[in-house]
């Protein structure tokens, strides 16, 4: 009988909770912490089970106050512990953002390394689910001009596990965000094993030679439909890259799709003013500007708060949208 | 209810230099000497600093002259391995706890080296957003509470903080986990410019404790026997796993906010020269110590001299420090530069390098 490798197919939201409790037990100093995250396993079970497993010291339901649950998790953080804190919903941040500004992304190099800060904060975010105003916020964009701090967003849940224990063990900051709308649309196999996906390398979700479409979170899926539908009908193929990382960037990979197609579709849900679109864009012109054979192309939200939910769909970038920039980058 | 009267100044040591309080026996002439030695060492720092300032030696300088009794007392109270959390007025403390004359002064010329404590000494480097550090000082107590031992944190803030979301934040924390934290609150009347009345309808900022079932006592902050023993009693406790205690140490800042302000403008000096006759920490305890039959000329004239040279040790080894580093910058945003650092610096030192040649 030989033992092979257990996988099973799982959700996003699934893999995370198995990130969260391989990491807890593996090393002592894991601890989870945030509203809701105990007893109630998190508003999105993220963290069910967790509470009954390794006990109230270790999985810990805090009082309501973002800026305090990411402020104590500095302290945390500093004096020999991994917490992991969760936003409730990326839009529920804001309160600690000074934590995160003025401290957590700063302390290692207000001491030159005598105290850091290895800590993750999690959230779900993006639009999509009907879910009440404030809580469908993608504002990735905000976080990765923090010096000092990576943003990590899985589309699936190999990825999800994978980049989530990548980012507990990594000795600084991490922002995790998790696009809520995926945590239960589709399951990918996930490893019982421990294992980790490099921060910092984006993935092939598809290989072509004609355009390439540049994305991310809950807009990975929907690019793929787009671009399935698209390929059905044209004769174009198109190369589709999940950054995974949107600091710090892939810029290899970016560079190496765009030397190799000259056309370039940036596909986020975020506004688009100082977006991560431009930021890509601005990769691009460093690493590969000669190579364009067309205006790089991008579908954003709009620069408008996110709107309540009846109209949520109209602000998404929809499949005619993307297939419509496909086309305007191939036919320039 | 009477918050005046519910948290009444506590005081050991009056103006006049005399014992009101049973326990202020509890004092040693070796301690009270040490309080002394202290306290002349914070204000000479000081008085040096303010003065380096004007000569434009060092850049904006944040005084604490009036201060001392609170810091110098509060910061004797705590021990090696326990956790200190400064604000930007809070040198007497910490050089009192041990932090390097050296590196205060590297931080007042804009060197990253100067909110690096010694080896050792567990500071942190100044807190400038306001409250903030009651956080990190309730979830370092907390870490040290999950690893049992009875190492506490002693945090610093003033009477502005208590407005801020983060001071309500830090003390709810605390009080809910049991954190063995003491939030010891300098209350000098103002911030910047806005006097405790405009800041808040609160008659004490010990009564917000209330709020949060957190033991708070309101002291004499100028009278040094004061802080010292409620700190320590405070330090005991969270010790003790009795989790943490709110002090309200009332005090005065005679000079500016910083030496980038005009006090003047908002309030009558006059009131500040007049407590520096009455009210001041440093002469309170001379006349004490000469109640006491503990004063000495020659024993302070000794301390100037001491204290003069150690300075201008410090002030000397700020100057020859070596020149500051853009690498310093660099390497520690992260354990491990990312290729957008790197590449920023490498092209930072080419185009450098081309200007100078």
């Amino acid at each position: 009988m030989t033992t092979a490798i257990q996988v099973r197919k799982l959700t996003m939201v699934q893999a995370v909770t198995d990130a969260l409790k391989t990491m807890l037990q593996e090393d002592e100093s894991v601890i989870v912490l945030g509203e809701d995250v105990g007893k109630n396993g998190g508003v999105f079970r993220a963290t069910e089970g967790l509470f009954d497993q390794f006990g109230e010291e270790r999985v810990i339901d805090t009082p309501l106050a973002e800026s305090g649950i990411v402020g104590t998790s500095i302290g945390l953080a500093i004096n020999g512990f991994r917490p992991i804190a969760e936003m409730q919903f990326l839009g529920f941040i804001y309160p600690a953002f000074n934590q995160l500004m003025t401290h957590a992304t700063r302390m290692r190099q207000r001491t030159m390394g005598r105290y850091t800060v290895p800590m993750v904060i999690r959230a779900p975010y993006g639009a999509g689910v009907k879910a009440p105003e404030i809580h469908s916020d993608s504002v990735e964009a905000l976080f990765t001009q923090i010096p000092g701090l990576k943003v990590v967003i899985p589309s699936n849940a190999y990825d999800a596990k994978g980049l989530l224990i990548a980012s507990i063990e990594d000795p600084d900051p991490v922002l995790f965000l998790e696009p809520m709308r995926s945590y239960r649309s589709f399951r990918t196999e996930v490893p019982e094993e421990k294992y980790t996906v490099e921060l910092g390398k984006a993935s092939y979700q598809k290989k072509g030679n004609d355009v390439t479409v540049l994305t991310w979170g809950a807009m990975v899926p929907d690019t793929m439909k787009a671009v399935e539908d698209f390929e059905k009908q044209q004769s174009a193929s198109c190369e589709v890259i999940d950054l995974r990382t949107l600091y710090p960037l892939d810029k290899e990979t970016i560079q190496e799709s765009v030397e190799k197609t000259g056309r370039v579709v940036i596909v986020h849900e975020a506004p688009a003013t100082g977006g991560m679109n431009a930021e890509i864009i601005s990769v691009i012109n460093d690493a590969a500007f000669f190579y364009l054979k067309a205006p790089v192309q991008k579908v954003t939200g709009f620069d408008t708060p996110v709107p309540v939910y009846s109209l949520e769909k109209e602000y998404l970038p929809s499949r005619e949208k993307i297939i419509h920039a496909i086309n305007q980058a191939l036919s320039y | 209810m009477n918050m005046l009267e519910k948290f009444p100044i506590t005081q050991y040591i009056s103006e006049e230099g005399k014992t009101v309080h049973s326990e202020a026996t509890d004092i040693t002439a070796d301690l009270v000497k040490l309080f002394y030695e202290k306290m002349l060492r914070a204000r000479m720092m000081d008085k040096k600093c303010v003065n380096l300032q004007r000569q434009g030696r060092i850049g904006t300088y944040v005084p604490y002259e009036g201060q001392e009794a609170a810091q110098v007392g509060s910061a004797l109270a705590v021990e090696k391995g326990d956790w200190m959390f400064p604000t930007y007025r809070d040198h007497a403390a910490t050089m009192t706890f041990g932090h390097s004359l050296r590196n205060l002064l590297l931080y007042w010329v804009g060197r990253i080296e100067g909110g690096i404590p010694p080896e050792g000494k567990n500071i942190f480097p100044p807190a400038v957003p306001i409250a903030s550090q009651l956080l990190h000082a309730t979830g370092v107590a907390w870490a040290e509470k999950k690893k049992k031992t009875d190492r506490v944190s002693l945090v610093y803030f003033g009477d502005g903080a208590t407005s801020e979301g983060d001071f309500h934040e830090g003390l709810n924390f605390a009080s809910v986990f049991k954190v063995p934290v003491v939030f010891f609150n300098q209350n000098n009347g103002y911030a910047i410019s806005v006097p405790m009345e405009k800041q808040m309808n609160s008659k004490t900022i010990a009564q917000k404790g209330l709020a949060y079932e957190i033991p708070s006592i309101r002291i004499d902050g100028n009278d040094i026997v004061a802080v010292y023993l409620e700190t320590k009693k405070a330090v005991e406790r969270a010790r003790n796993g009795e989790g943490p205690t709110l002090i309200e140490a009332v005090t005065w800042r005679y000079g500016a906010h910083t030496t980038a302000d005009d006090p003047s403008k908002y309030r009558d000096q006059a009131e500040s020269d007049q407590r520096r006759t009455t009210g001041d920490p440093l002469l309170r305890l001379e006349k004490y110590m000469k109640n006491e039959g503990l004063w000495d000329e020659e024993w302070v004239t000794t301390m100037e001299n001491k204290i003069t040279n150690e300075i201008n040790t410090a002030l000397e080894e700020m100057q020859n420090y070596p020149d500051p580093s853009i690498d310093d910058v660099f390497e520690n945003v992260f354990e491990k530069p990312t290729w957008t650092l790197d590449e920023q610096l490498k092209q930072h030192r080419s185009i450098k390098r081309g200007q100078m040649s």
